[in-house]
């Protein structure tokens, strides 16, 4: 009898075994291969953006060997004539000043719309108000930049001129307003999901303290989703600097130094997307542009990394 | 769930199968027989203008039209990327080297039109007639004039009376005329608005009081009015006009051009003698540019 259920257990553990063992070939492999591709897939991110910046300097470096050309009147000359018949020169200072102060307007017109929005969606509305506003202000962010660009060239212009008696509708106000309203989508999304994320304990304690719903707001939730908030002013921040189609047709595409609002500018963005078309490849009006590639490059990394500190900071404080 | 992504995996193999077998299998001789247009932006309606027509006479031929501006197209022969670059200016001497270093075959141009550069202000400006050198202290370096007071003219309505000037960008075969005819080479004052297209040129003066600018006179509209330009004061000045055009009184009157690699050959050289010829000259005329000779049988030019 012992005998008799001692085979049929090792008749059952060889059986189960051979189970084991005849797992379907294909897949296996199957299961591999996806396995590889998901790890290249996520590699290739890095390797994309390591490739970019190798290949953005391999075309600009070769400039700055150059006899004739001066990096600091690269950066800090105003007269951009690379196609003069009689002196070339490139000077992008007109153009970096045009680029930071139309992303400085436009950070400063979306953040309250911005943020405000994102605590009325949060705070304020009831939960059919809440789903249509971020459906649409959804649709905002869908919208593509050249449309913006065309927005800003017939119907902004018109407004300005309207408003501010401006002598060009086409200026830094138009821009930044345009870019302004490409960002808030951006910064409401995040800013909205930043002040989920604060506990609801919070707005009890602070309810049960007797706090009105303004001073909950600005004492209590600001303070707690500073970081998602700030994460998504940032955000807004970097499309505003690298948008290129909106600001080329909206802002008047002029050389010069803004000395008022209503003063037509010229973006880096704008100034590589217009000019690469023309300048023979490998010459040295097409190395500059991409040296000026590479002061954006630098300036959003240098956007990139205060924030960061300032980012850090906070949490430090914490 | 693994057999889904195993289906949805073959799928896809098979499908990309398809498609690079579908590219595969067209023809060479369909290959040969398109003609790609590159270059000025003042010629782009013009050339499709002449594409579309085109079609009716031969439609086995696929001709594909872009602009971006003279120096666009020219940079684009000098890759040999394009068969034809349309420009509103004349090859340079460097540049035509370049095309025979990279490609080996020199450039060979045709002239498809002539045009009149005229110089736009907005319909509620009381100016008329303006000369070159009073063009060039508006647009140059040299001996600037910045309000329209010091010109003279006084705008009804307008605080602010500095002169804003809408330009074209650097790639645009335009300014190059422009800057050679009116500024003898020498740079423009920075801070002009460098628009895109021709047309972005004459909209933008037509909604800016006290805007002055340069683009092709086939782009005109109702809210500008063309200035008769004047060599120096003492000259008669001349409406931009085909008229005018033809004769050679107006200054700044132009030719407009199509370079290609060498002579050309097969479709291209079909293509552009039919341009040449007076089937096509026919629409050179309703495009707002003027033909390169008078029409056998035309009726006489009357402006």
């Amino acid at each position: 009898m012992n005998n008799q259920l001692q085979t049929h257990q090792a008749a059952n553990q060889l059986q189960m075994q051979k189970i084991r063992a005849r797992r379907p070939f294909l897949s296996i492999a199957s299961e591999k291969i996806l396995e590889v591709i998901i790890r290249i897939s996520g590699v290739s991110a890095i390797v994309f953006v390591l490739a970019i910046f190798f290949f953005i300097f391999r075309e600009a470096i070769p400039i700055t060997f150059s006899e004739n050309f001066n990096i600091f009147e690269f950066l800090f000359s105003t007269a951009w004539y690379p196609t003069s018949a009689v002196d070339v020169r490139y000077g992008t200072f007109a153009l970096t000043v045009g680029s930071l102060s139309i992303t400085f307007l436009s950070v400063l017109i979306a953040l309250p719309f911005g943020i405000g929005a994102a605590i009325y969606v949060s705070e304020f509305c009831g939960p059919r108000l809440k789903e249509t506003l971020k459906i649409t202000i959804e649709l905002l962010a869908a919208i593509p930049s050249v449309v913006w660009g065309f927005i800003g060239i017939t119907i902004m212009s018109k407004v300005i001129v309207a408003v501010t008696g401006a002598p060009i509708g086409v200026n830094l106000l138009n821009g930044s307003i345009i870019l302004a309203l490409m960002s808030v989508p951006i910064i409401v999304s995040i800013g909205e999901d930043a002040l989920k994320a604060v506990p609801d304990s919070f707005r009890e304690a602070a309810l049960a303290q007797g706090a009105t719903k303004w001073q909950l707001i600005y004492r209590v939730l600001i303070p707690a989703a500073k970081n998602g908030l700030l994460a998504a002013v940032l955000l807004g921040v970097g499309r505003a600097v690298g948008e290129t189609m909106a600001v080329l047709m909206a802002t008047g595409h002029a050389v010069a130094i803004p000395t008022g609002l209503v003063d037509p500018i010229r973006t880096l963005t704008a100034n590589i997307a217009a000019e690469l078309g023309e300048a023979p490849t490998k010459s040295d009006h097409y190395r500059v542009l991409f040296l000026t590639g590479v002061l954006l490059f630098c300036i959003t990394f240098i956007i990139n990394l205060t924030a960061d500190f300032v980012v850090r900071g906070i949490r430090g404080k914490k | 769930m693994r057999k889904n992504a195993l289906y949805i995996c073959r799928f896809s193999v098979l499908c990309l199968a398809a498609l690079l077998c579908l590219q595969c299998s067209k023809p060479k001789s369909v290959l040969s027989r398109v003609i790609q247009i590159k270059g000025s932006d003042t010629m782009v309606n013009l050339v499709q203008a002449w594409v579309e027509t085109f079609k009716a006479v031969d439609s086995t031929i696929i001709i594909e039209v872009s602009g971006g501006g003279s120096g666009v197209g020219i940079a684009a022969i000098e890759r040999g990327a394009v068969d034809i670059a349309t420009a509103s200016r004349n090859i340079k001497s460097k540049e035509a080297e370049a095309v025979k270093k990279n490609t080996g075959k020199d450039p060979v141009e045709f002239i498809v039109a002539y045009d009149a550069l005229a110089v736009f202000v907005h319909k509620d400006n009381p100016m008329d007639e303006i000369t070159i050198e009073q063009l060039a202290r508006i647009f140059g370096i040299e001996n600037n004039v910045t309000t329209w007071s010091e010109l003279g003219v006084k705008l009804p309505g307008v605080k602010k009376d500095k002169i804003i000037r809408i330009s074209r960008q650097s790639s645009s075969g335009t300014y190059e005329f422009f800057r050679e005819k009116v500024l003898n080479k020498k740079d423009f004052r920075l801070g002009s608005c460098d628009m895109n297209g021709s047309k972005e040129v004459v909209e933008l003066i037509g909604s800016t009081k006290t805007a002055i600018g340069y683009s092709g006179m086939g782009y005109a509209t109702e809210s500008i009015k063309m200035l008769k330009v004047k060599k120096t004061d003492h000259d008669t000045a001349y409406a931009p006009t085909i008229e005018n055009t033809m004769s050679k009184k107006y200054p700044l009157a132009r030719s407009l051009q199509m370079y290609t690699l060498g002579e050309p050959r097969g479709v291209t050289k079909t293509f552009i003698d039919w341009i040449k010829s007076d089937a096509g000259q026919s629409l050179v005329g309703d495009n707002g540019f003027v033909p390169c000779k008078v029409l056998s049988g035309a009726a006489p030019l009357v402006q």
